[in-house]
């Protein structure tokens, strides 16, 4: 076992490395085109990882879910919204508007990710038993009820209601490098000072990052180290006795079931666990790097379908798969575009950007196509996210097991492939 | 025998203290509304709540509760007889309101605005004046190329993204039906802008006063309009060779194949009569809304799900019953809690009808 899965396991991260490689010399490029200045540059590779950080987390919840349990759950925004909220509001000052409990971080986070598995157990204990496509509305439902929860004026003194919790208290980074967090000018701490400095680049002319690239870069590492520890437990967990258990479900449950194995509580287990990482993922996403508000409307079903997407072009159940297909989807699809459309309208120097599609098609009759063009470059927000519908089709028609989906995965206890020669024991008749 | 299981079966639903619960809930709120309109005050029910405020939520929740319903009957046949939940369904609502009512703003605007502008909907409504009273061909011609121009919309989807998967399990094609969504909405938006745009002229809209209830000639149109749908479709399943076809289809559709009704020929007519519903509904919920959005239809997608399962998948009659209880539950619901939480009841409805009785409130798959 151990040598097949840790060469698999050294296959995953150079897999990993060359997608993160190429997203970077990706957004080098469309930096450079877009002559972004040095600061510009990394805070682009800055957001670019943070976005492909967060899509990871919450990817890989859904997949342990979809990909390990075959749940599917497509109400991830909801238990993200109450990850996130719940963490905001036990964290954030007591006097503030909208007021919290000032507690400890690590009380907000823990207490959110809770909270998310409470939703989740209150929620999963009546539904598991349902078939998957009741599953999935009664889950799109609840995720509903949750942000329409946090949206209504009736709660608006404890959530912030659609105006957005806006008191989120500094994180953790800006906790460690300044004296005083919620100032971003206040005297550095002795760490903080150290990294400042190094920041500078005194050594390079020319290239010095400031405190708010600076503090962003650090909080995106956190959540990079966060996402690093959140896949060692995963691939930890789902080759454990548990994992297997969650594989046979996922295959056959009334197989499962008559090897007495308890299904019903593993899937809830499962589910409950999800939600918790789905609450993380919400609370590093929404709640870490620099935001000081969250709102409700962020938490609508479309954002748990670009999850979804995204594990589907990764693969479902496969853990590396989540992680690729998050980076993907976050650089290429969702954070790429629009920069390209930018770049191509001063490219090509279209100054004409039609209000309508009819203005636009007019001078087509004529044979100028460029104001056709520009309409198109002016809407890539629409244009990208019909592109992303086709490739679901696609996906779902020629290539449903995504990126990695199709590897199998080890199922058994030791590894049945790497059988050593055969010995001659079982030759002969006796 | 049928009675003693009767009990037995009633005994079981009783013993289930959520059933109770439920139950008790029920009871309690109707208690409550009888006080609140009797303006007593007793113990923890009563208050006042005036009549005619009642009869508004009833009415409102009607008309909201037809456009569910007649969206429901496509969304419901699509389900049983394709076997899966067509999340793209609200998107066909959608592209039925802009077709429809671009093609009604050309009729009603035409020589007299530019055409351009009313092609994309977006000629000031005060200008075109559109209303069921002011240009009654306009809105009629709008209707029927709302309707023509979904089925041939759904008709070509089913051709390119279902029917190459016609073997898949339930949630492929339910994922699939999510990326056709997405195309059909930011479709919609690309061609008609993200903004909410203004359709029918508020002022030109004839509206009397019964029993203190605000009723719209365009509330009246969708009342009408809705109800000869469905007596059509159901005309249309019960009298004719195509509806009992599909009536087996929905039923059994192993069974449908074996005795040589051709599935593919009757997929089709689903498609042609869940798409064409879903276009009327879409088109008629901007008679008594006035405005348009790309969203819109996504937005009505989980009311027209809860409708559906309140029903029984498969039941057209169910469909509509379920719309309507969802459309006034919706608006009732508003005597209690504030109007932001009129959504979330309905979605709870259809949580607790999911949780108990999967199978719909009148039991079963019966499109008969």
């Amino acid at each position: 076992m151990s040598t097949n899965t840790s060469r698999l396991f050294e296959f995953d991260i150079s897999y990993i490395a060359a997608t993160m490689l190429l997203l970077y010399v990706i957004f080098l490029l469309l930096s450079v085109l877009q002559g972004y200045p040095v600061a510009g540059i990394v805070s682009s590779l800055q957001r670019v990882t943070f976005l492909v950080a967060v899509y990871g987390l919450a990817v890989l919840a859904l997949n342990l879910h979809w990909g390990y349990a075959g749940l599917f759950n497509i109400g991830v925004a909801g238990f993200m919204a109450v990850g996130v909220y719940t963490s905001v509001m036990l964290t954030a000052p007591m006097g503030a508007s909208p007021p919290g409990l000032g507690l400890p971080l690590p009380v907000g986070i823990l207490g959110g990710m809770l909270a998310a598995a409470l939703v989740g157990l209150v929620a999963g204990l009546p539904a598991l038993r349902l078939r998957s496509d009741y599953l999935a509305i009664m889950t799109v439902a609840v995720s509903e009820i949750i942000r329409f929860t946090y949206k209504s004026n009736t709660f608006s003194q404890f959530t912030g209601g659609a105006g957005g919790f806006g008191s989120i208290p500094p994180g953790p980074i800006r906790r460690l490098f300044l004296q005083d967090a919620s100032s971003i000018i206040s005297e550095p701490t002795a760490i903080g000072a150290f990294v400042f400095d190094f920041m500078q680049f005194p050594m390079l002319d020319g290239f010095s990052l400031g405190r708010p690239v600076t503090l962003n870069i650090f909080s995106t590492l956190l959540i990079v180290a966060v996402l690093a520890l959140v896949y060692a437990f995963l691939v930890r967990a789902v080759n454990s006795p548990y994992g297997r258990v969650l594989k046979s479900i996922r295959e056959d449950e009334i197989a499962a079931k008559s090897l007495g194995k308890n299904t019903n509580r593993f899937k809830l287990k499962t589910f409950m666990l999800g939600c918790a990482l789905m609450g993380l993922a919400g609370i590093m996403w929404y709640g870490a790097v620099g935001q000081s508000s969250v709102y409700p409307n962020t938490f609508k079903p479309e954002l748990t379908f670009y999850i979804f997407i995204a594990l589907i072009i990764g693969g479902a159940g496969s853990n590396t798969g989540s992680v690729l297909g998050g980076a993907l989807f976050a650089g290429l699809l969702f954070e790429a575009p629009p920069r390209v459309a930018t770049i191509l309208s001063d490219v090509l120097g279209v100054t004409q950007t039609p209000d309508t599609i009819i203005a636009a098609l007019g001078p087509v009759a004529s044979g100028q196509f460029v104001p056709l063009l520009g309409f198109f470059l002016d809407n890539m927000s629409q244009l990208r996210f019909i592109f992303v519908g086709v490739l679901l089709i696609y996906l779902v028609q020629r290539r449903p097991d995504g990126l990695l989906g199709h590897r199998s995965e080890v199922a058994a206890a030791t590894d049945l492939s790497a059988r050593p020669s055969r010995s001659n024991g079982g030759d002969r008749d006796e | 025998m049928g009675t003693s299981s009767a009990t037995g079966r009633s005994r079981e639903l009783l013993a289930r203290p959520t059933v109770v619960l439920t139950l008790g809930g029920g009871v309690l709120l109707l208690l409550d509304l009888l006080a609140q309109l009797a303006q007593v005050d007793i113990w923890i029910i009563g208050g006042s709540l005036p009549f005619s405020q009642l009869a508004n939520y009833l009415w409102t929740g009607l008309i909201l509760g037809l456009i569910i319903g007649l969206a429901g009957v496509g969304l419901s046949l699509t389900y049983s007889i394709l076997n899966f939940a067509n999340f793209a369904h609200g998107d066909y609502l959608t592209i039925g309101a802009f077709s429809g009512w671009s093609v009604a703003y050309v009729i009603a605007g035409l020589g007299s605005l530019d055409i351009a502008d009313l092609v994309l909907v977006t000629a000031a409504p005060s200008d075109v004046g559109a209303s069921v009273a002011s240009t009654p061909v306009a809105v009629l011609v709008g209707l029927f190329a709302a309707v023509v121009v979904t089925v041939l919309l759904g008709l070509a989807i089913d051709k390119a993204v279902y029917k190459p998967m016609r073997n898949s399990e339930g949630i492929s094609l339910l994922i699939a039906s999510i990326g056709v969504a997405f195309v059909l909405r930011y479709l919609a938006a690309l061609l008609f802008g993200t903004g909410r745009l203004g359709v029918t002229a508020a002022s030109q809209i004839p509206s009397t006063n019964v029993f203190g209830v605000t009723v719209s000639a365009h509330q009246l149109t969708i009342l009408v309009v809705a109800v000869a749908v469905m007596v059509a479709v159901h005309l249309l399943l019960q009298m004719t060779t195509i509806g009992k076809a599909m009536r087996a289809m929905a039923d059994n559709r192993d069974l449908a194949r074996i005795t040589g009704i051709p599935t593919e020929r009757m997929i089709t007519a689903t498609w042609i009569l869940g798409s064409g519903l879903a276009g009327a509904a879409g088109y008629m919920r901007v008679l008594t809304r006035g405005t348009v959005g790309f969203n819109d239809g996504y937005l009505l997608l989980l009311l027209i799900f809860a409708a559906v399962i309140l029903g029984g998948i498969g039941s057209i009659y169910g469909a509509i019953a379920g719309g309507l209880l969802i459309g006034i539950t919706s608006r009732v619901a508003l005597v209690w809690v504030p109007g932001e939480f009129g959504r979330p009841i309905a979605f709870g409805l259809m949580i607790l009808l999911l949780l108990f009785r999967p199978s719909g409130l009148f039991g079963g798959v019966e499109t008969a």
